[in-house]
């Protein structure tokens, strides 16, 4: 009963915080409550929720990935570059044009390839996973500035805009896309023996390694989930700007790392939930939104953010202390 | 005689749950006194209490006759109280000596860190308690027996008059153990009044003057030790009569399940010497074979030999079931049927913010899935199957293991393994810092697993322990098997001197 109810704690301030500041923001501005902004703030926070997706399972493994936001422009790169350009060899006189549904898959695996190289380096190296993955935002940032040579790539056409700008069902692709990936990760972490097992590895993972857990394996696959969440986060920021940046995402990373927080999973692995992570991105985007309607400068903006994370987590230790 | 330390009706308690109640106590110069009492009798909240850790509480403590209120440990310190835990407190990257002058540091005239005289007079201090470390070594490098023997060198420099010993030697082996009693009876003779906490009742025969008993928070004996005999202090303890069980002689197959040859093993730090010696032993089916050695013994090493964690600084045969293996890892150790229960739980053994359940499920995951789903009631029923038979004391399947006692925790690592079914099962001290209760039921589950056909490896620090579970028992010294003796053979002088090791200059 009590790590259900310490859970339950956890998730239950945040959905707290997120519905005070609903209703504040409710009262203080004309706009917060209508159903334009709300799918526009969930389309916002969507990129985010995919990144923060994995976010929490490598924290939940006690490490961290600095990478994802380098790694999304890289795969928006590809995809775009591949969907726009294709591949010319001229030495074979070949020209070789991808489909939207191509261009997605391999710029998937491309950041699943960029974080395939994190794990291994973690887990074969044992390269700290601050510096495997500060070595990997510097790196797949050089690769995207390589790749498009420093200009944006755009005009990529309508079926790719349609899963940055479409609506199905009368819900925005973006939020399609990043509640598949709440939902499969949800299950990935409650009820399977990987998630378990990632748990475990963050919990403590010379008993682990004792209780026959396949580690390397593991974390490699954790690591090569997060590159490919933020792979599908690059898909959905290039396809919503119908432009590929070569300096998107830069800090994407932070604000990942303050949602897995401000959702109270801890940094020192272990302990933490999806949803809790959910409701962390959903606090941090009503607040952007919240701050820019109530025309508040860009630069308080940021001490606000800055303020509420720190608080987040004060809290938590708080509530953590008395188990 | 008049007290140096009193305490008068302590009571302490934890959200709503009484640790103490009304305890009182008075410590005199120059007396050890021993705290004995279970595991959650109280003996470590009291002595929390008396050394400034706990200062919510409700009673009184008078030092030297004066009315004393510690806020933190450091009050107690400068007292002239400290206290040794049983929990090794040292950091694991400075050296023994920046340990050991941790918050003491000396300074030379510059106003710098004097390395040189700290070094030195760690030394001094090290060579006081036999051990023949290099002070500027990182304490992480050395061996829990050896950290421990730090911890304590630790409070000796501050000149305590009170020290408290929460059981300082449940980790070392039996020649640590006589340096400190000899350091021990040293203290008292200084006119220092020592407490001291075990399990092994032994030791306070040979130490202590007075007793104190606790039971559930309560005080419900104390005297001269002089007075009362070994079996009226379990009974107090206990509340009820417990008896060791002693190893009846049992028929064996011949069959040999494991069979290890010339098992060597490398110090990776160090190479020339040699952590295991050519290790020759066999294991036969349904045998319990008890190993005994000192701390630095190779006990450990070999236990971890065997389960593949050594994979590349070992050599020599190991033959399961008569065929030649080479575990590369754990799991490849696990998958041909070999289990092992490691000697620092909460390091190794355990998931301490993972639930019960989910601990004893942890090396049989696909038993509990469901068209690859892990499903809420197999796990359950896993739970209750080794709840119900192995006696866990738990309130249900999702309370965390952090909040059980040592015992508990420990039969959850052993429902761990016991689920797997394992063709060998090496115990690495299994009943260390476990009280007397919980030892026996172990006791008798090894009996039971053993009769079931499964090869029990015990490695223990404690030649009772051993000579009442062991069919056989092997002893080291030094990375070498030094005895090989029956059971009936088998006694505490043999062992003892199969242990120690031998000077070959």
């Amino acid at each position: 009963m009590i790590s259900l109810k310490k859970y339950n704690i956890a998730q239950f301030q945040s959905l707290i915080a997120l519905f005070v500041l609903c209703f504040v923001l409710a009262f203080m501005t004309e706009n917060f409550m209508t159903t334009d902004n709300f799918w526009n703030v969930m389309r916002q926070i969507s990129v985010n929720v995919c990144i923060s997706v994995g976010m929490t399972l490598v924290i939940l493994t006690a490490g961290i990935d600095l990478s994802v936001g380098s790694i999304l422009a890289f795969c928006g790169a590809i995809t775009a570059g591949l969907l726009k350009y294709g591949i010319e060899l001229s030495s074979a006189n070949l020209f070789i044009g991808f489909t939207v549904l191509g261009v997605v898959v391999i710029g998937i695996l491309a950041g699943g390839a960029m974080g395939f190289v994190n794990g291994f380096a973690v887990t074969r190296f044992k390269v700290p996973a601050f510096v495997a993955t500060l070595a990997m935002l510097t790196m797949a940032r050089g690769f995207t500035m390589l790749w498009t040579k420093g200009h944006p790539i755009t005009g990529l056409g309508d079926t790719f805009g349609f899963l940055g700008t479409g609506w199905v069902l009368g819900i925005p692709m973006p939020v399609w896309i990043s509640g598949i990936v709440v939902i499969v990760a949800m299950i990935l972490t409650t009820k399977t023996r990987f998630g378990r097992y990632i748990y475990a590895i963050g919990g403590n993972e010379n008993a682990a390694r004792l209780s026959g857990i396949p580690i390397t394996k593991i974390k490699i696959w954790v690591y090569s989930l997060a590159g490919m969440l933020a792979a599908i986060g690059g898909v959905l920021v290039t396809a919503r700007l119908d432009s590929a940046q070569p300096n998107a995402g830069m800090s994407y990373e932070l604000d990942a790392i303050a949602a897995v927080v401000i959702g109270g999973t801890s940094l020192a692995g272990g302990r933490g939930t999806i949803i809790g992570t959910v409701l962390g991105a959903m606090i941090i985007g009503v607040l952007n939104n919240g701050l820019i309607l109530l025309d508040v400068s860009p630069f308080w903006q940021q001490v606000i953010k800055g303020m509420v994370i720190l608080l987040a987590v004060i809290i938590d230790k708080t509530n953590s202390k008395d188990e | 005689m008049k007290a140096l330390l009193e305490v008068q009706n302590i009571t302490k308690k934890f959200s709503g749950v009484t640790a103490l109640n009304q305890v009182s106590l008075s410590l005199e110069k120059g007396k050890v006194t021993a705290l004995i009492g279970e595991n959650g009798a109280g003996k470590s909240t009291l002595l929390k209490i008396m050394s400034g850790i706990y200062a919510d509480y409700e009673g009184a403590i008078s030092y030297k006759d004066r009315e004393v209120q510690f806020f933190n440990p450091k009050d107690a310190q400068e007292l002239g109280i400290s206290i040794i835990h049983q929990e090794l407190n040292l950091i694991p990257y400075l050296s023994v000596a920046q340990n050991i002058f941790l918050g003491r540091e000396l300074i030379n005239g510059l106003g710098f860190l004097d390395e040189e005289k700290m070094n030195q007079k760690t030394t001094e201090l090290l060579e006081r308690l036999k051990l023949e470390v290099d002070p500027q070594v990182a304490v992480s490098s050395l061996k829990v027996g050896q950290q421990q023997i730090v911890e304590i060198a630790k409070a000796l420099l501050i000149e305590s008059e009170v020290l408290f010993m929460d059981e300082p030697t449940s980790a070392i082996g039996e020649s640590e153990v006589e340096v400190l009693f000899e350091i021990i009876n040293q203290l008292k003779e200084e006119g220092k009044a020592i407490v001291y906490i075990s399990h092994k009742l032994d030791e306070l025969y040979a130490l202590a003057n007075d007793f104190v008993v606790l039971r559930d928070g309560e005080l419900v004996g104390q005297g001269e030790v002089k007075d009362i005999s070994r079996d009226q202090l379990v009974d107090m303890m206990a509340g009820r009569k417990v008896k060791v069980a002693k190893k009846e002689k049992r028929s064996l197959t011949e069959e040999s399940v494991l069979r290890v040859q010339n098992l060597t093993l490398k110090n990776p730090e160090n190479p020339q010497r040699l952590l295991l010696n050519n290790i020759t032993f066999d294991l036969r089916k349904g045998e319990v074979l008890g190993l005994y050695g000192l701390m630095g013994a190779g006990r450990t090493e070999l236990c971890e030999s065997l389960f593949g964690l050594h994979h590349f600084s070992m050599s020599g045969q190991m033959m399961l079931d008569n065929k030649e293996t080479h575990f590369k890892s754990p799991i490849h150790a696990m998958e041909r049927g070999m289990a092992l229960v490691p000697e620092d739980r909460k390091r190794d053994g355990i998931v301490l913010g993972m639930s019960v359940a989910q601990n004893i499920s942890l090396t049989v995951m696909d038993k509990i899935e469901k068209v690859g789903l892990l499903n809420k009631g197999l796990e359950f029923d896993l739970y209750t199957k080794h709840v119900s038979s192995l006696k866990i004391k738990v309130n249900s399947e999702s309370q965390l293991i952090r909040n059980l006692s040592g015992g508990n925790q420990q039969k959850v690592v052993l429902a761990k393994w016991i689920e797997r079914n394992p063709k060998v099962l090496m115990l690495d001290e299994p009943t260390r810092g476990i009280d007397i209760n919980a030892k026996n039921e172990i006791y008798e589950l090894i009996a039971k697993l053993s009769n079931s056909g499964i090869s029990v490896l015990v490695v223990s620090s404690e030649i009772p322990e051993i000579l009442a579970i062991s069919d056989r028992i092997l002893v080291m010294s030094e990375g070498e098997i030094t005895a090989e003796l029956s059971s009936e053979e088998a006694n505490e002088n043999k062992i003892m001197n199969a242990c120690i090791p031998v000077n070959q200059n």
